[in-house]
């Protein structure tokens, strides 16, 4: 993903703004940033990953310095090409089907069109199994100038959600979830800790209109529920625990 | 004055009532500013007769200046953020407000009747007051529009007395379900054009059957997925003289009294040419559809995501005389192989993903283009998301259709060449340009080198808008490009190995353009700096999304989004922080 990895060049130093990295990096970080969908990832998942983040992972092209796999050394047409197309003709390999990927604004179809199309597929399709293929939602930022969304499809827990908020809006530090991605909700005092840290929490607006604390329900009801994302100051989330710890206990 | 010899006859002779009479037939907006330039009396004429004006930009040029240039304004059409907008590479709140148009307007009494927006931030506040201060105003369509909500709807319906056309297109629209349908008075009885297919939310069925049965004059009605079935046959029991029809909801049980009710009424709306909706769909009902279809012209199932391929062939079968056709890529390449036989009148095709994340699984590819294009020669306009492209076949597309006006090609791995020889798609792409002379707009993909761009240069003559991803090799395919396209007006280019020297030495050209996009190319801020100095009729924008601000960055860094354009107006005062102003 574009933000993603222009993100992490940022964390490397930064002397870029977006665009080119000079540093290497290695397939298995921008694999991540991918933000491929769907559960899992283990075993035979991340062979097909690999050969498709060899194929499109198209921020690749800007580091010329990788060394391109899988080239046909005979193709002499190919070897006057940029590195980067080169990394994209092993792909052609049938054995190696291409797996889903994400690169921002490709392919060129309306947000509007992609809602309507996945919620269409969903009510007239009796196979799928009617989990929305899109999610996109608002995110804001206290303090921060801009306004971005993101597809929450693209992420199977809270804390890949994390680590994208967290790159995309880089400067600031967002309080990490649990373990398990579910905050303790049970335990008020250790709730309390972080909403009196310095730490950004993320919060969310849920189907009813009601404000809530990230991370206290299981991650695809809160996909199914996410209106849109507000990433306050924990000071200022405080107002939210007693509500979160209400709704957890009614729960459980 | 008097130019000429005797001989010759004056223009100037005749009143002003007798130019201002002659203009009225000058519809295009290129020939009225052509006329205007002639001399100081047909300006002034034109100035005052002009009512349609045309915006591409809506920086280009502010609204106090637009009004005092044409008074007589009755006719606006808009377009605000740049196009990649559409696919989320402009952050929200980058700009295009509606409002202090409306406010201009409203204040300088301008007797608006129309207004047409794109990609503009439309707000409820806008909406209203647009709403009170045209007593004449007749006709609203927004397309790709967001910031509004149906309370702005409301306002439209209650205060536009002779509203006659309300088309939202595509709009995200805050939906607060209220009855902004059942705003519209008894007394209004002009509507001849409803379109609210992008809400999502209920509405009033029962206020819709009564505004349709008192207008007389609708001829286009587009329904929104909450208007179920029966609804829709009632409708069209009450409108026969529909010529365009949107469904809502069209799932039924086809052995109901309903669904008999529906075919009957939908045999007697003997006019109707355009068809489109579907966007929740059984496909055991679409049988009700084909009496109507040998008269279609437009058919547009390209939300029908319900519609397996055999479904959407057998309904194609019925439609001879099509003209333009939306559909989703499930038709696969043996369905456009029946579009192919039966729609010899074809003239637009679009194809569209019907999964748009999984760059594996489009179901069209080369073959199905190609049976097209041996089907359909009057094809003139094409948008093609595909799994695959070959050389080859575009080579005979461009020999089978000469007439290409557009021509957008979607391949969904975007760096994807030629399956079959491994070559980038330069040379397809080349028969393109070549042999379709008239071409305006070009939207390229697929692995492709500079040399695609020295054939866009060199045979490209007329085009006016051409779309760049992940292509080229180096800042010579910009330059091939802007050298050699002479009527180029809008360039938009993204993950392209163009850098400095390119956008530098195309400076002189961007006068001529209306906006030039780049993003993730590159090009260093020093350069949109230089530029931006060089060239005080552009206004260079980049768009900074981290954290940095101004003192923290040298000119040496790479800009992932700048957007250039030509105004008469300077800098906008309504750029957010993150949007830089050169």
């Amino acid at each position: 993903m574009e933000v993603g990895l222009k993100m992490m060049s940022m964390k490397g130093g930064g002397d870029h703004f977006g665009g080119c990295e000079n540093e290497k990096m290695g397939f298995e970080e921008t694999e991540l940033r991918l933000g491929l969908p769907g559960g899992g990832g283990e075993g035979g998942e991340v062979v097909r990953k690999r050969g498709f983040s060899e194929t499109v992972d198209l921020k690749l092209n800007l580091s010329s310095k990788q060394d391109p796999s899988g080239i046909d050394p005979n193709d002499e047409k190919v070897t006057g090409l940029n590195k980067e197309k080169n990394l994209l003709l092993s792909a052609t390999d049938p054995a190696k089907p291409p797996a889903k990927a994400y690169v921002v604004g490709w392919p060129p179809v309306r947000s509007f069109r992609k809602n309507i199309l996945t919620t269409a597929t969903q009510k007239s399709s009796s196979v799928e199994s009617g989990i929305e293929k899109v999610a996109f939602v608002k995110v804001s930022m206290d303090g921060a100038p801009y306004l971005r969304k993101v597809d929450l499809r693209l992420y199977t827990s809270y804390h890949q959600l994390s680590d994208a908020l967290a790159k995309m809006f880089s400067s600031f530090t967002i309080g990490n979830c649990g373990s398990q991605g579910l905050k303790d909700f049970m335990n008020e005092s250790k709730l309390m800790d972080l909403l009196n840290g310095s730490d950004y929490v993320p919060t969310y607006e849920d189907k009813d209109g009601d404000w809530m604390l990230v991370g206290d329900v299981p991650w695809e009801m809160f996909v199914e529920s996410c209106k849109r994302l507000r990433i306050m100051k924990g000071t200022e989330a405080i107002g939210l625990a007693p509500k979160a710890v209400e709704k957890c206990k009614k729960r459980s | 004055m008097f130019w000429g010899s005797r001989k010759t006859i004056n223009m100037n002779y005749f009143p002003d009532e007798v130019l201002e009479h002659v203009f009225d037939f000058i519809r295009s907006h290129k020939d009225r500013n052509s006329v205007s330039l002639v001399c100081k009396s047909w300006y002034k004429i034109e100035k005052y007769s002009r009512q349609k004006v045309f915006l591409g930009n809506c920086y280009s040029i502010g609204p106090e200046r637009l009004i005092a240039r044409f008074p007589g304004l009755k006719s606006l059409t808009l377009k605000g953020k740049p196009h990649f907008a559409d696919f989320n590479l402009v952050p929200d709140d980058w700009g295009g407000f509606l409002y202090p148009w409306i406010k201009a307007m409203a204040k300088s009494r301008i007797g608006l009747e129309e207004l047409k927006l794109k990609r503009m931030v439309v707000s409820d506040k806008s909406l209203e007051l647009l709403s009170k201060s045209f007593p004449n105003f007749k006709s609203l369509v927004l397309v790709s529009c967001e910031g509004f909500t149906t309370d702005g709807l409301a306002a439209i319906a209650s205060n536009c007395r002779f509203l006659k056309e309300l088309d939202l297109q595509e709009n995200e629209v805050e939906d607060h379900r209220g009855h902004w349908l059942s705003c519209f008075p008894e007394s209004c009885t002009s509507l001849a054009s409803l379109n609210f297919a992008c809400l999502k939310g209920e509405i009033n069925l029962a206020s819709l059957e009564r505004l349709v049965a008192r207008s007389p004059n609708l001829k286009s009605l587009r329904l929104n997925r909450a208007v179920p079935f029966d609804t829709l046959q009632r409708l069209l029991i009450r409108a026969p003289q529909l010529v365009d029809l949107g469904t809502g909801s069209y799932v039924h049980d086809p052995s109901s009294e309903a669904y008999n009710k529906f075919k009957a009424a939908i045999q007697s709306c003997k006019s109707i040419r355009s068809l489109s909706g579907f966007l929740e769909v059984a496909p055991c009902c679409m049988s009700a559809i084909y009496p109507i279809c040998e008269n279609l012209t437009f058919l547009n199932l390209s939300y029908a995501a319900g519609l397996q391929s055999n479904e959407l062939t057998k309904l194609i079968q019925h439609c001879k005389r099509l003209q333009r056709l939306w559909i989703l890529d499930c038709i696969g390449d043996k369905g456009l192989g029946v579009v192919a036989s039966t729609c010899n009148e074809l003239q637009e095709l679009r194809v569209f993903p019907s999964d748009p994340f999984d760059a594996g699984n489009a179901a069209v590819t080369e073959e199905g283009l190609v049976l097209v294009s041996e089907g359909c020669p009057k094809l003139n306009s094409l948008l093609y998301f595909c799994q695959q492209m070959t050389n080859a076949a575009l080579i005979t597309v461009a020999k089978n259709c000469t007439n290409f006006i557009r021509f957008r090609l979607c391949i969904l791995n975007p760096i994807k060449p030629d399956p079959v020889t491994n070559q980038p798609l330069d040379e397809g792409f080349g028969a393109i340009v070549r042999s379709c002379k008239g071409l305006k707009r070009l939207s390229l993909s697929g692995l492709l080198t500079d040399q695609v761009f020295y054939y866009i240069g060199m045979y490209a003559k007329k085009l006016e808008m051409l779309s760049v991803a992940f292509a080229g090799e180096s800042d010579k395919g910009m330059l091939y490009v802007l050298n050699g396209c002479k009527k180029l007006r809008k360039l938009e280019i993204r993950d392209c190995p163009f850098g400095d020297a390119a956008l530098l030495e195309g400076m002189g050209k961007y006068e001529t353009m209306r906006s030039l996009w780049m993003s993730t190319c590159e090009v260093t801020l020093g350069a949109c700096k230089m530029l931006a100095k060089k060239m005080p009729n552009l206004n260079v924008e980049i768009i900074n999304e981290t954290e940095q601000t101004d003192s923290n960055l040298d000119d040496s860094q790479k800009v992932d989004k700048m957007y250039l354009y030509r105004t008469l107006v300077g800098h906008r005062e309504d750029a957010p922080e993150f949007v830089w102003l050169l």
